[in-house]
């Protein structure tokens, strides 16, 4: 997890040095920094220099989406859940049913889609407003597993275990058709990513996600000083829940086909260990994770189809053994003089 | 100066003839090789399934040569962990960067059905080496499989369930698309023939635990209990049987040949004798064709092959003797075109591809699973010849 100063103390030293009010200070934490700026562009760089690669950068976007959303509750909220996949999945499934029973235009579909999952997102997000870490981190996976078993129950709605068949997705905004090398689909989900991520980086630097911090490292706490808890755990997490449903319908829509996978375990999982990868608590961390993840993972089953993933797991031990910080730090090392000339700030 | 200006000139002229000569020589080298791209579990729990197919189609290759009617084969292996979205984005990935003339492999159901509308839409041929709902060869006029399909070995064992006395008969199945299948198929022939299904049950397809059906099955008594599970499941169910006293109890225990698959069937030790099923391959099928593939593959996998394997080497033969047609073309109707109606005798018997369904038709064995050498085998003693996918045969 990355190391996030509490919002008090950034504020004390920041007032030692020049005094901000208020609004100064959320606006200065909320301006652009260039590294941000430089990932974003090379982002979309890639939709040019990366031509043969745009279905594996669409699974990155999308991964990268998912576990942005787990970082809003994970990192800003500190709600562990192990069961994530399920508005992942509900996101997947409503937007294979749509597509199947008339609603073709993705974009309608992906709205509709998202919403449908934040539906499920508010109706669950009540029963993790009680207890520890370890019952919600039961609720949450009891949920997926329940939605998991249903959507192989109703088979005559979902396909059950052999998925849902003949989800035909027409042009996007009735223009832009999917092509076979998978560019369109690149684009459409990164757009998606990158305005959603837009929206989620002017939310957690509003007061609003201030007041989620202080919630994270105190709740006592923070309700002795005024902040209402559940009203704003329930909202992170519907919110999440809709940027889950997203992923999902991405997912459904780029591939064009749907099954009982998209709520397994190992997507939570999945989500969670791209989160240990890539840090939570500042946004990027999902996409930088979902980054590494998915590269390691495609690098390696390509050299050995049959035991990639004891060199995954060996190199998620050693990342995580060694530390994620040290292994940057030590990394970033030769370049230091040159990034403290560009003005970075270790964030 | 003269003679060496005119020498400098004659080298350029040659250097330059050499690479106009060379370029084409270089595309037409490219144009020499057809990729085949097998896509296949080879980790999480359907992982024997791919390693048994990679191992019988790199046998294949290394017995019969890697050049087919004057083109290289090359063959790329990827993991799909069995995940459909995975297994729809590798093959996309190798239509449009390796460009690839094949698709095969396919482990599982939905993994066919998710990379279906691909070949469709480029034209590729997709060979189905494993999966077995019925259904798969309709989803695309690219699909042709050689495994078999659910149906087509589960009738058999209703024939002769209903010959041998079993009026009262249970059914147990995974569930999804095939044992659904499997289900409908034993179902309608045993009520066709004059017996009954007293139970269905279906399991789930992940993490089974037979237990609480077992319980089910006991207090019903049937004459027999019908089972299908995917591969590799078996020697769990069989475990859990004979836990439950159920082998003790009178229930005669039929199933097709997944439950006792080559591969687990010694593994289960001899709670399994006497276990009476239907399928297309076994180890032990006595011919001289199995008798060499068998010990090639032990020799290269150092393990048996199953009914996977030989839906692997079949599938490879497939794709060789469409290349010898087509002369070589890999244009992806001709290909398919040059597989309707093919025979040949494979190592587990004569079978063809039916022009009409891209489907195969095959011999079904009845089987028993006894000791020989030391060893379980399933060892057949009665064959159904012939059988095309009844549910595609009754349209």
């Amino acid at each position: 997890m990355a190391k996030t100063l509490p919002a008090a103390v950034v504020v004390e030293t920041q007032a030692a040095a020049e005094p901000l009010s208020p609004a100064a200070f959320l606006v200065a934490k909320s301006a652009w920094r260039w590294p941000e700026i430089l990932f974003w562009l090379s982002a979309f760089g890639l939709i040019l220099l990366l031509p043969n690669r745009h279905l594996l950068l669409n699974e990155i976007a999308i991964l990268g989406l998912f576990a942005l959303s787990l970082d809003l509750i994970l990192g800003y909220a500190g709600i562990v859940s192990l069961g994530h996949a399920a508005f992942f999945g509900v996101g997947a499934y409503a937007a294979g049913l749509l597509a199947k029973h008339g609603i073709s235009e993705p974009v309608t579909g992906l709205v509709l889609s998202g919403a449908i999952a934040g539906c499920v997102g508010l109706l669950t997000s009540f029963m993790i407003l009680r207890g520890t870490d370890l019952t919600r981190l039961m609720v949450t996976l009891g949920v997926a597993l329940i939605l998991h078993e249903l959507a192989n129950r109703l088979d005559w709605l979902t396909g059950g275990a052999d998925g849902l068949l003949g989800v035909s997705v027409g042009p996007i905004l009735r223009r832009f058709d999917f092509d076979f090398a998978g560019t369109t689909a690149y684009v459409y989900s990164l757009t998606t990513a990158f305005l959603l991520f837009l929206l989620a980086r002017r939310i957690v630097h509003s007061p609003f996600g201030l007041s989620l911090k202080a919630l994270k490292d105190n709740r006592l706490r923070a309700a002795t000083i005024g902040i209402a808890p559940n009203r704003r755990i329930v909202a992170i997490y519907t919110l999440a829940a809709v940027y889950a449903g997203m992923a999902g319908a991405l997912l459904t829509q780029t591939t064009q086909f749907v099954s009982l996978e998209v709520l397994d375990f190992a997507r939570s999982a999945d989500a969670l260990l791209v989160l240990v990868i890539g840090g939570s608590g500042y946004l990027y961390g999902g996409l930088i994770g979902a980054i590494a993840f998915k590269l390691m993972k495609d690098t390696l089953s390509a050299m050995t189809p049959a035991y990639w993933i004891f060199w995954m797991g060996f190199i998620l031990v050693i990342l995580v053994l060694i530390g994620r910080d040290r292994l940057m730090a030590a990394l970033a090392r030769p370049f230091a003089p040159l990034l403290r000339r560009l003005g970075a700030r270790r964030s | 100066m003269i003679l060496s200006s005119g020498f400098s000139r004659r080298a350029l002229i040659a250097l330059g003839s050499a690479a106009a000569l060379l370029a084409p020589a270089l595309v037409q080298a490219q144009a020499q090789t057809v990729k085949i791209g097998l896509i296949l579990p080879m980790t999480g729990p359907f992982a024997s399934t791919g390693r048994q197919i990679e191992a019988a189609a790199k046998l294949y290759m290394a017995q019969k040569g890697a050049t087919v009617a004057g083109k290289t084969i090359e063959l790329i292996v990827k993991d799909d962990t069995g995940t459909p979205d995975v297994t729809r984005r590798i093959a996309q990935e190798l239509l449009v960067n390796d460009k690839v003339s094949f698709l095969a492999g396919f482990g599982l159901t939905p993994l066919a059905f998710a990379v279906a509308p691909l070949a469709t839409q480029s034209k590729t041929p997709l060979i189905v080496m494993a999966a077995a709902t019925s259904s798969i060869t309709e989803q695309s006029p690219f699909v042709v499989r050689t495994s078999f399909t659910l149906p087509q070995v589960t009738i058999g064992i209703a024939d002769w369930a209903a010959k041998n006395g079993v009026k009262k008969a249970m059914t147990l199945v995974s569930d999804y698309g095939p044992g659904i299948d499997a289900e409908k198929a034993f179902k309608d022939r045993l009520t066709a023939a004059g017996g009954e299904v007293v139970g269905e049950v279906r399991i789930p397809l992940r993490n089974p635990d037979f237990s609480p059906f077992l319980q089910r099955v006991a207090d019903t008594k049937p004459d027999a209990l019908f089972v299908f599970v995917p591969s590799g499941a078996g020697s769990q169910f069989m475990k859990q049987f004979v836990e439950r006293g159920l082998d003790k109890s009178g229930v005669r225990l039929i199933a097709t040949g997944d439950v006792t698959d080559d591969d687990i069937v010694d593994s289960m030790g001899d709670v399994a004798l006497g276990t009476i099923t239907t399928h297309h391959y076994s180890a032990a099928h006595p011919s001289a064709e199995n008798k060499a593939f068998v010990e090639a593959f032990r020799k290269a996998a150092n393990t048996r092959p199953n009914f996977m394997a030989v839906g692997g080497w079949d599938g490879m033969h497939l794709i060789y003797e469409a290349l010898k047609k087509t002369n070589g073309a890999t244009d992806g109707t001709a290909l398919v075109e040059a597989m309707k109606g093919m025979a040949w005798t494979s190592p587990r018997g004569p079978i063809s591809i039916d022009a009409k369904t891209r489907d195969i038709v095959q011999n079904v064995y009845v089987r028993k699973v006894e000791k020989v050498d030391g060893q379980l085998y399933n060892v057949e003693f009665s064959t159904f010849e012939a059988v095309p996918d009844p549910v595609k045969a009754a349209k």
